[in-house]
């Protein structure tokens, strides 16, 4: 009994990290439309930018603090100078970009780094515990993920049901013809969204290395994972996507527990029964 | 071309396509301060295409379009409504995730203008809209729709407001509301161009009409001076 609880607690948490690499996916999709093939490869981009910072003999928490403004930054200039220019009534031509851009992120960081597994150090953390009783035991660095999920989901929701920009942003979602009309520039509210998008998965590239090995080829099954949590939780609800890393997570950490060879299946399998029985998502956005 | 000092708006020569499709064939066009000048024609005459190129949304030739004597052409429309000119567009398209008073505050996102209007103005000008204020827009009747997509443009404070069949689809008492409601922001020295189907409605509000017919000026002039025949030929060509 006392096992399943910590296997479902270790999924939950699991989840934490999926809902992180899914929620800057859900934010580009929601407010552009733009599905990013390249996301997967931009998390792991993140993981790599803060281990040269680390090597360089930066503090790992300096150069997180510099590498997530830094993604911001990038992601701005992908898509004012990139992206901007292929949005339009056609979705196939973003789409392609972003899976030249997976390609090209893939073997860049190839050339740089090298095909050699690594990890982010940081220090007594990755090893620090907190225990509830019993024998059940949960790590400190996988609760600080999670705990950085919901927070990052909750700074995102306040931004956008609580300010002016937030609003400008759901009203270019909803109709980008009339948001103009209210003197809304999309292609800088596309901007923004994109930088967001990539500090985000600067933050899921973080935990990203400091819980497991990386290397430069592990990119799109990262974005798999995001994938079946946005579209479990369904379209345009960050909660709903918090909610669909969850079930990503459990599913695979009960798979692994009746069979280690079962964990990734499992959360696949978990992805294909939610949509047989609810096609649109666990919470879908009443309209759209 | 004779330049109109009193013009706000002004286009010459204004042409619009839609990928091939020519829609606009050279459009010359005057709004003067504080006018409210109906455009009529059959569907498909180009009255809201030539809106929509007024406004920005539709690619057009830089010098064809000018306010209060500039060049507005090349502008991109989140630039154009800045300087005062605001399109409420047709079938209203308010935002369905924003709440109505949402839907309201977005309209001041882009407000560079100081002027009468508010949320607190619109709220005196629609009433039944502050009770309705944190409803999902999706859930109001068509005429609260028109108000909130009225009330929305208006709170950049336009000077230029240029409405798209406001009384599409609405019942004639709610037209009747609507229309009362236009004449009340009129007297704030907003100037109006008015897309209308309905003929009655547009010629009885207007100072000056034009009439369209596949995309040219087929008739101008003050509703009075207009016999029926004329407009009912510069109508369909006939």
């Amino acid at each position: 009994m006392l096992g399943w609880i910590d296997t479902l607690l270790q999924g939950v948490l699991l989840g934490g990290l999926y809902s992180l690499y899914a929620t800057g996916l859900s934010v580009i999709f929601g407010i552009m439309r733009l599905v990013n093939l390249a996301h997967g490869d931009l998390i792991v981009l993140g993981a790599f930018l803060m281990l040269a910072a680390s090597a360089a003999g930066v503090p790992i928490v300096l150069a997180f603090a510099v590498v997530v403004p830094l993604m911001f930054v990038i992601g701005y200039a992908l898509q004012s100078v990139l992206l901007n220019r292929a949005l339009g009534r056609n979705i196939l031509p973003p789409l392609l970009i972003t899976f030249g851009l997976s390609i090209i992120v893939q073997n860049g960081l190839l050339e740089t780094f090298s095909a050699d597994t690594r990890r982010l150090n940081v220090g007594t953390l990755e090893s620090a515990s907190l225990p509830l009783g019993g024998s059940i035991a949960v790590g400190l660095m996988p609760l600080i993920c999670l705990a950085s999920a919901v927070g990052v989901i909750v700074l995102l929701n306040g931004v956008f049901y609580r300010t002016a920009l937030g609003r400008a942003f759901r009203a270019t979602s909803d109709d980008v013809e009339i948001a103009q009309l209210m003197g809304i520039n999309n292609k800088s509210i596309y901007a923004v969204t994109m930088g967001i998008a990539l500090a985000v998965c600067a933050i899921a590239g973080f935990f990203l290395g400091a819980r497991a090995n990386f290397d430069p080829s592990i990119g799109p099954a990262r974005l798999l994972y995001a994938f079946e949590a946005v579209i479990i939780g369904g379209l345009g609800s960050l909660w709903g996507t918090l909610a669909g890393g969850i079930v990503v997570g459990v599913a695979q950490t009960i798979g692994a527990h009746i069979n280690p060879e079962w964990q990734i299946l499992s959360g696949h399998v978990a992805f294909l029964i939610v949509l047989v029985i609810r096609p649109r998502g666990l919470f879908p956005r009443a309209v759209d | 071309m004779r330049h109109s000092d009193a013009a706000v708006l002004e286009t010459r020569e204004l042409t619009a396509f839609y990928g091939d499709f020519q829609a606009l064939y050279g459009i010359t066009f005057v709004l003067n301060e504080g006018e409210t000048v109906a455009v009529i024609g059959a569907n498909g005459a180009g009255k809201s295409t030539f809106l929509k190129a007024v406004a920005g949304l539709l690619p057009r030739p830089a010098s064809a379009v000018r306010l209060d004597g500039r060049d507005i052409g090349a502008l991109p429309a989140f630039e154009i409504v800045k300087l005062g000119l605001a399109l409420v567009p047709e079938g209203r398209r308010l935002f369905p995730s924003l709440s109505v008073e949402e839907n309201l505050l977005v309209g001041a996102y882009g407000r560079h203008l100081n002027g009468p209007w508010t949320l607190a103005a619109v709220y005196r000008l629609f009433p039944m809209l502050r009770e309705r204020r944190h409803a999902p827009s999706t859930a109001l009747s068509g005429g609260q729709q028109q108000m909130v997509a009225i009330g929305r443009s208006l709170m950049s404070n336009p000077r230029i407001l240029l409405c798209d069949e406001l009384s599409l689809g609405l019942a004639p008492i709610v037209i009747r509301d609507i229309y009362a409601a236009l004449a009340d922001i009129k007297t704030r020295g907003t100037s109006v161009v008015l897309v209308e189907q309905d003929l009655a409605h547009a010629m009885s509000v207007a100072d000056r009409a034009y009439c369209f017919q596949e995309g040219r000026v087929s008739l101008t002039g003050r509703p009075q001076d207009l016999t029926r025949d004329a407009i009912h030929a510069a109508y369909f060509g006939l």
